[in-house]
């Protein structure tokens, strides 16, 4: 386990180094420069040179790449020269907001694809199970901002059921509070995995029912809610776990377009706002957290799935 | 008397190679009307997957063809504003009403869909090939180049890709043809995964070791049984990923970053259409969306029934 832990931190360790480089080359990449970016079209060469030499961005890349990392370990995200402020307080007030939208769906879907799921197994290739299927595969195909603008239409402008938005100083522990203004965004979000989900879990339930141990507990007489509670279910639920760690880069994408579509003030919605402003700087830096947030939110669930699994937790390798 | 087992029979005449009666117990094994219409076969009989490429083909001709039946004005914004009412509802001359500058839809689905298919179509061609290139170099070499390309893959797929597909956006402020380059260059790195396990697992399979220890030639190995393995791998990547490609171009358009005026797309037509959705202006908004969908839909479904088509070992019979 501790051979497992050390080798599965170093790999995330790594991967957070490796997007750290892509960043800084993107932001080599800007045509005409970071300076040009930050002083507009009118700038003349010497102010262009003075903001290089004063930024540091005549120096050697392999330097500036130094800075940046050094800056990164401050907690210096770069600057926001059309907000005229740093990135990493930017993104600060932001984060949480994205970090419980994400959760709170996440965990919502969990709940309704893993019953579901399930359900699907047991009663499989009867209607129930058919109709299910048609319904995820519609929801695997529809594009996450038609979801969630159609929730619009008929929830909160046809029937008028909920807001169409969150209100918009609603702190991070506002979907608590004020649940009612957070269903359709939630819902919108969830709606994203719980198709994967499920079909996920109904394949996984149908793996363990064909394993020796499941035929063992019939054989000795356990009732068939037994046999599927006591012994299919939990074994069929340490998979998921991983699954959660892979789709976080789709759920975590996923936000940023329902945080557009419900205007919540979350990092998405800041990196669409910023791009639409051409605020490179924060762009990037909120491409840096996301993906950091998203490696630390897989290697958690890997973690998870490690102390749940004893195969792993003993065996030792993966 | 009993025949020892062991004893080699002396043959009654040898062998030459081009000897007909040179055939594998079981008789020669021959192909039921070949790949290809093995294949076709595979694919008719999915009726959703026949019905999906129909429906492709419509929206193909639908978006060229039918602006030289069905002629409107997209472009000039004034002549569009003098010459019709902004928001109108279906009515005889405008079949699916007008936007907010008096573009008509119809037409508009059409000019739109023609770059939502361009890009997705080529944003899909460019990310297989380089994909294709990138994993089957890494699968070939192996050691420790293999290791270091993969790593890099890894590392790109922890990005979610909206945000890397924003971050590139902002940087290159594109036009419809470095769309296809962006969209292309963060979708490349799933298809180099893919061929990069299907170079490594193809050499090794029990298949190709059984031609091999029956004498087959190198060249009966790439040709008959790795090349055909691969291409449905790689086929089938690239049809979902013409889909993903059109929504991620949707996504952009709907997030207010598509290709710029007065150019359009189905995401930046629906953009524009769900500003006005308390107004009740339905027809800016289900067309279009339906549209999406429907398009990306039929391209799963077909990338199913290809699937089931190309890949041999998933065929039932």
């Amino acid at each position: 386990m501790i051979g497992y832990l050390i080798r599965r931190v170093g790999q995330a360790v790594i991967v957070i180094l490796g997007v750290t480089l892509i960043v800084f080359i993107l932001s080599q990449l800007i045509p005409g420069g970071q300076a040009r970016a930050a002083l507009g079209p009118k700038a003349t060469q010497i102010q262009i040179h003075h903001f290089n030499v004063l930024n540091g961005f005549n120096e050697p890349l392999w330097v500036q790449y130094w800075h940046y990392l050094l800056g990164l370990f401050q907690g210096n995200l770069g600057y926001s020269y059309r907000n005229n402020q740093g990135v990493t307080s930017l993104i600060l007030n932001r984060l949480p907001k994205t970090i419980v939208l994400v959760g709170v769906s996440t965990l919502l879907a969990l709940f309704i694809a893993i019953p579901l799921g399930m359900g699907q197994a047991v009663r499989r290739n009867q209607f129930f199970d058919y109709s299910m299927t048609a319904v995820s595969f519609f929801l695997y195909a529809m594009p996450a901002f038609l979801i969630g603008e159609l929730l619009i239409l008929f929830f909160s402008f046809n029937l008028g059921w909920f807001p169409s938005q969150p209100p918009s100083d609603a702190s991070a522990w506002a979907v608590f509070t004020n649940p009612r203004a957070f269903v359709l965004p939630v819902f919108s979000l969830a709606a994203l995995t719980i198709a994967a989900f499920s079909r996920y879990m109904r394949s996984s339930v149908l793996d363990t029912l064909t394993e020796d141990y499941v035929r063992t507990a019939k054989a000795k007489g356990a009732s068939p809610r037994r046999v599927l509670y006591g012994h299919a279910l939990r074994n069929a639920l340490i998979p998921i776990l991983t699954l959660i760690g892979l789709t976080l880069p789709a759920i975590v994408g996923g936000a940023l377009i329902t945080e557009d579509v419900f205007n919540y003030p979350g990092m998405g919605l800041l990196t669409v706002q910023s791009a639409v402003n051409d605020d490179i700087p924060l762009v990037l830096g909120t491409t840096l957290v996301a993906t950091v947030a998203t490696v630390i939110g897989s290697l958690i669930a890997d973690l998870l799935y490690a102390a749940a699994d004893p195969r792993i937790r003993l065996g030792g390798d993966d | 008397m009993p025949m020892d087992p062991f004893e080699i029979q002396p043959m009654d005449e040898p062998l030459s190679a081009d000897d007909a009666t040179l055939v594998p117990d079981g008789g020669e094994a021959v192909a039921d009307g070949g790949f290809l219409r093995n294949m076709l076969r595979v694919f008719a009989e999915n009726r959703l997957a026949v019905v999906s490429l129909g429906f492709l083909i419509f929206i193909v001709l639908f978006c060229f063809v039918g602006p030289h039946v069905y002629v409107t004005n997209q472009t000039n914004a004034q002549e569009a504003l003098l010459n019709s009412t902004q928001n109108q509802g279906p009515t005889a001359s405008h079949w699916l009403g007008t936007d907010e500058n008096g573009f008509d839809i119809l037409g508009r689905l059409m000019f739109g869909g023609q770059i939502s298919l361009i890009v997705g179509f080529a944003a899909a061609l460019v990310a297989t090939i380089v994909g294709v290139i990138y994993g089957a170099l890494s699968g070939f070499f192996g050691g420790w180049f293999d290791a270091m390309l993969m790593r890099f893959v890894d590392i790109g797929l922890s990005i979610p890709v909206l945000f890397l597909l924003i971050a590139l956006v902002t940087i290159y402020r594109p036009t419809a043809s470095l769309l296809i380059v962006v969209i292309a260059a963060v979708s490349w790195l799933v298809p180099a995964r893919l061929i990069r396990a299907e170079t490594l697992t193809l050499r090794t399979r029990e298949y190709v070791q059984a031609v091999r220890v029956m004498g087959g030639t190198r060249k009966r190995i790439i040709g008959r049984h790795i090349v055909p393995n691969s291409v449905g791998t790689i086929v089938v990547f690239a049809t979902f990923d013409v889909a993903d490609s059109i929504l991620l171009l949707a996504a952009l358009g709907f997030l207010g970053l598509g290709v710029p005026a007065p150019q359009t797309d189905w995401g930046t037509m629906l953009s524009n259409g769900v500003n006005y959705a308390s107004n009740g202006y339905w027809w800016q908004i289900y067309p279009v969306g339906l549209c999406i969908v429907l398009v990306v839909v039929a391209l799963n479904y077909i990338g199913d029934a290809l699937r089931d088509a190309l890949e041999v070992r998933l065929q039932r019979r």
